[in-house]
């Protein structure tokens, strides 16, 4: 720990490397609190999966993947999206195909880009120790896009999260609403992407804003905590991997899903005892 | 206020609903009754715009129901959320204000004012900061009608607005129903005809087609008519 500390404070990409992680973490608290209480976590899964399709193409004629990534990401959201609202009977099935088709067409560009294959499994599982800074700034930006529009339709947003018809039933166009709400889960896997890469996205996403969702019972608290969480996560996954050389991504996500399942089993003998309590009060 | 004119709906193959003509007046207490899967839901889905007929027109304060929705208060059957959103009641409530207050960023003085006033109305203020969670079932039909009164609508319109809680609050919910028919015009749809002929001015009779459309008292005779047996009547003494 205190190896990492002392990096921490001389090499200036260690540093990149934690501010991307809170940056991330931003993203992964306000917007994943979303998913969660919205319970999307399988489109969410969707557009982070079918993401590799854009940073395979970024890759193979030669763009910025992270540009590939935001621009894969942002067409799946709406196509499941359309999905989702105009073709309700087979949902899972076509957001599924969706999932693996995107993973495919990423995979067949890259393997037919001469010399890159090696990247691929920083993509799939993220690599936060080599954050550019130029991809660090793109992060803050898209952090700010998101935050602005969250603030500026936070009602619209949780409308239509609580409650889809009444909020059309209100003059809310929930299309509209819904869509962005996919867009901005787009915007949030990129985000996410370098710290943990796009298959482990989802746990990064869902996670935190579940484990605030234990113990608080409004939105802006479970962003504010599920954001905390993120921080601490990335952080400590990242200090604990750094000494013995271990991947990042898997050891931040670890720490996630361990703090995730003790939480779970914590809160549900909680609420076993309290319903006792309340059971013996009333006697 | 709402007119129905010669309106069919279908879902797929089944008709819904068959040559509907209907009209409701300012001030009435309406009450749409008829058997399960006898088209009364369909109904107020039309009248909200939320599904358009097939054949016939829809007409609410004289426009499409699309463009006036937010002068209807709406009360579902079931919630359309999940109970343990973590959410308050002052924060559901407040959602009813969209559409009737500012659009972008937060609410305003008078959004809460709406609030407070129309939990007041139906003496819910004391649950104004509990989750939605840890409501009980005639406590959330309370905080439902609120949501559908605080954007100040001139109609109220609520689907089986009793059916999951008991007796008591039943006639609770339509004393305070009562109540706002004083200054809003009330439809309501209900399986339990004689309940609700206590309190409404007037009865329509749903089974796809529209089966009666009266002023009447409520009788034997137009009940069998209405599900086209006989049956017992429950005698319902309140």
């Amino acid at each position: 720990m205190n190896e990492f500390l002392s990096a921490l404070i001389s090499q200036p990409f260690l540093q990149m490397s934690l501010l991307a992680g809170l940056l991330a973490s931003l993203g992964c608290g306000v917007i994943g609190t979303f998913v969660v209480v919205k319970r999307i976590t399988f489109l969410a899964g969707g557009i982070a999966h079918s993401v590799l399709a854009g940073m395979g193409a970024a890759v193979y004629f030669g763009f910025d993947p992270l540009l590939g990534a935001l621009i894969a990401a942002i067409v799946s959201a709406l196509l499941i999206g359309w999905i989702r609202l105009n073709w309700k009977t087979q949902e899972d099935t076509l957001i599924g195909a969706i999932w693996a088709m995107g993973m495919a067409v990423g995979l067949l560009f890259i393997a037919q880009t001469p010399g890159y294959t090696s990247s691929l499994t920083s993509y799939l599982f993220g690599n936060i120790l080599l954050v550019p800074e130029q991809d660090v700034w793109f992060m803050g930006i898209l952090d700010l896009v998101l935050l602005l529009i969250v603030g500026l339709f936070y009602r619209q947003f949780l409308a239509v999260i609580f409650d889809e018809e009444f909020a059309r039933l209100r003059g809310v166009p929930v299309s509209f609403f819904y869509l962005l709400l996919l867009c901005l889960i787009a915007v949030t896997v990129v985000l996410l992407i370098h710290v943990v890469g796009l298959i482990l996205v989802i746990a990064l996403l869902t996670l935190p804003a579940a484990i605030a969702g234990h113990y608080v019972h409004s939105l802006g608290w479970m962003m504010l905590i599920a954001t905390l969480l993120g921080s601490s996560f990335t952080i400590g996954g990242l200090a604990i991997s750094y000494s013995p050389d271990l991947p990042a991504g898997p050891t931040i996500i670890l720490l996630a899903g361990s703090a995730y399942v003790i939480s779970a089993i914590f809160s549900h003998y909680r609420l076993k005892r309290r319903a006792h309590q309340s059971l013996s009060m009333s006697l | 206020m709402i007119e129905l004119h010669n309106v069919s709906f279908s879902y797929g193959l089944v008709p819904v609903l068959q040559h509907i003509d209907f009209s409701v007046e300012q001030g009435e207490f309406l009450g749409i009754v008829g058997p399960n899967a006898g088209g009364k839901s369909t109904m107020l889905k039309l009248i909200l715009g939320l599904i358009k007929p097939q054949t016939g027109t829809v007409t609410v304060l004289g426009k499409k129901p699309a463009q006036q929705r937010t002068q209807i208060g709406y009360v579902p059957q079931y919630p359309g959320f999940a109970r343990d959103f973590p959410i308050t009641v002052e924060q559901a409530v407040l959602l009813g204000r969209l559409g009737a207050g500012r659009q972008f960023g937060r609410y305003n003085a008078a959004d809460y004012a709406a609030v407070q006033q129309a939990l007041a109305e139906l003496e819910a203020q004391d649950l104004a900061q509990r989750p939605i969670s840890a409501l009980s079932g005639g406590q959330l039909q309370r905080i439902l009608l609120a949501r559908a009164l605080v954007s100040d609508p001139k109609i109220l319109i609520l689907d089986e607005p009793t059916a999951n809680i008991d007796m008591r609050i039943e006639s609770d919910i339509f004393d305070h129903l009562r109540e706002l028919n004083k200054r809003l015009t009330i439809l309501v749809v209900s399986h339990d005809i004689a309940f609700i002929s206590d309190y409404v001015s007037r009865v329509a009779c749903l089974n796809r087609t529209l089966v009666c459309h009266t002023t009447d008292a409520i009788n034997g005779h137009l009940i069998q008519h209405l599900y086209g047996e006989p049956i017992r009547r429950v005698a319902h003494v309140h």
